[in-house]
């Protein structure tokens, strides 16, 4: 299976190996540094969070400014382990699959293991066809973080590789 | 006397603003060219599909007009300026920021940089300031060289003051070593600049320098070139691979770049650079 649709469905992630290459079509929140910082903050102080994250789909990414005629600017992935202090907690509240690239710690592996999530990579450099990929773009929150604002993206066929499987299998220990 | 030649800061504006530009939508021609060598070594599978999808990523990024990579980095701006040359009608600084600024907003580039390192951490929303290394030299032109640096890289690099002991293994051990410890961070395939000798601060300007070297171009110096040769095959053979997935392709290129130290030193920096590699470079005369 190399398709991955929205809303995600748990039999389906579980189905998926460490090293697979996919293909997701659907609903992707973007969230990075600032966002992460944000999103806790209003979790500790109001109680909740600017859109329902259970059963959804993270992306790690600042894109580019989008130019006339395009539907977003270019795309790829950023760093993740600069998110690996907030992540358990999103987890925690339903988040099922993250992508970005890069190491993950310790914490964020035991919790992905716990939640039955999953982490992907997608390639880094491949910010043009990963924007291509981008056919419908919203700001839901955090506007005033220009590129760091979370946007609700639907993507089609955007590819990723799954990097930590539910069964706890890592695509860069090889 | 030597006759003075004069130079618009208006000039050195726009040479700046054209190379932000011209370094953002395509892979220069030596690097398609490498990335496809490398992506022909490579079996079948993950590594081979990663180096495919990023040369495809070159064409629809220029087809598109969208930069390659979202992080379109921090401007370093390597300026050689002869001695003879007068630059008249505005500052330099300000000819280099404001060529950077004009490029960031024309190009639907991403404002990355933020005013203050610790407290504020406020975009100044133009991708200014650039980092400028300005350097004198006989003759009447000025070199500028351009690298558009992403931090995904810069990130993952690291100095080392190793003792004059270590020697040439310490050296190697070193540039390994930080490779290794970048993996996926880093978005390899990977370019390696490395810095020796110098003061410690010298050795990262190296490292830098070396790293606005086009793939091919050797240090003059034998013993360096051999080095250089041999750091890649060895970086390779540590199967990180493309995006650190597994694969033969782990770096394209090491530069390293040296200079005379201290009877008790030997400063060692890595820089490290993904495959976008995004430098130029143009003579103002």
């Amino acid at each position: 299976m190399n398709q991955i649709s929205t809303p995600l469905n748990q039999d389906e992630l579980n189905q998926l190996l460490a090293g697979d290459l996919v293909f997701i079509t659907g609903t992707i929140y973007t969230a990075r540094d600032a966002a992460h910082k944000r999103m806790i903050e209003d979790l500790n102080n109001k109680g909740f969070l600017p859109f329902d994250i259970k059963n959804q789909i993270l992306y790690y990414v600042g894109p580019s400014p989008t130019p006339p005629g395009q539907n977003f600017g270019s795309a790829g992935p950023t760093t993740a382990s600069r998110m690996d202090a907030y992540t358990p907690t999103l987890l925690e509240m339903g988040l099922k699959m993250i992508i970005a690239k890069g190491y993950r710690n310790e914490n964020v592996k035991q919790s992905l293991l716990k939640n039955q999530a999953v982490y992907l990579v997608a390639i880094g450099g491949a910010g043009a066809m990963l924007g291509k990929c981008v056919k419908n773009s919203e700001i839901i929150a955090y506007e005033e973080l220009g590129p760091e604002a979370i946007y609700k993206l639907e993507v089609e066929n955007f590819p990723a590789i799954v990097c930590w499987d539910t069964k706890g299998n890592d695509a860069y220990i090889q | 006397m030597m006759k003075t030649k004069k130079i618009t800061a208006e000039k050195i504006k726009d040479a700046i603003k054209d190379a932000c530009l011209s370094i953002q939508y395509r892979y220069s021609p030596k690097m398609e060219e490498t990335l496809k060598a490398y992506m022909n070594k490579e079996e079948a599978g993950l590594a081979k599909n990663i180096l495919k999808i990023l040369l495809e990523n070159s064409d629809t990024a220029s087809e598109n007009r969208l930069p390659m990579c979202q992080d379109t980095g921090m401007i370093v701006v390597r300026m050689t300026i002869g001695q003879q040359v007068q630059i008249v009608d505005g500052s330099l600084r300000d000819a280099v920021n404001q060529g950077v600024r004009e490029a960031y907003d024309v190009g639907y580039l991403r404002k990355s940089i933020v005013d203050d390192p610790i407290f504020d951490r406020k975009n100044t929303k133009d991708n200014t300031p650039a980092i400028l290394y300005t350097d004198i030299v006989d003759g009447d032109e000025i070199v500028i060289e351009v690298a558009a640096k992403g931090f995904g890289s810069e990130n993952m690099s690291a100095l080392k003051m190793c003792k004059p002991s270590e020697g040439l293994n310490g050296v190697r051990q070193f540039v390994l070593d930080t490779v290794k410890n970048a993996g996926p961070n880093a978005c390899p395939p990977l370019i390696i600049g490395v810095g020796v000798g110098g003061t410690m601060d010298y050795a990262a300007v190296l490292a830098k320098k070396a790293l606005f070297r086009e793939i091919g171009e050797e240090n003059p110096d034998e013993r360096y070139a051999n080095l250089e040769k041999e750091l890649l095959l060895e970086i390779n053979d540590l199967g990180i691979g493309p995006q650190g997935l597994g694969g033969k392709t782990t770096a394209l290129g090491v530069f390293i770049e040296h200079y005379p130290t201290h009877i008790a030193s030997m400063p060692v920096v890595v820089n490290i650079n993904c495959h976008m590699a995004r430098h130029t470079k143009v003579v103002l005369k």
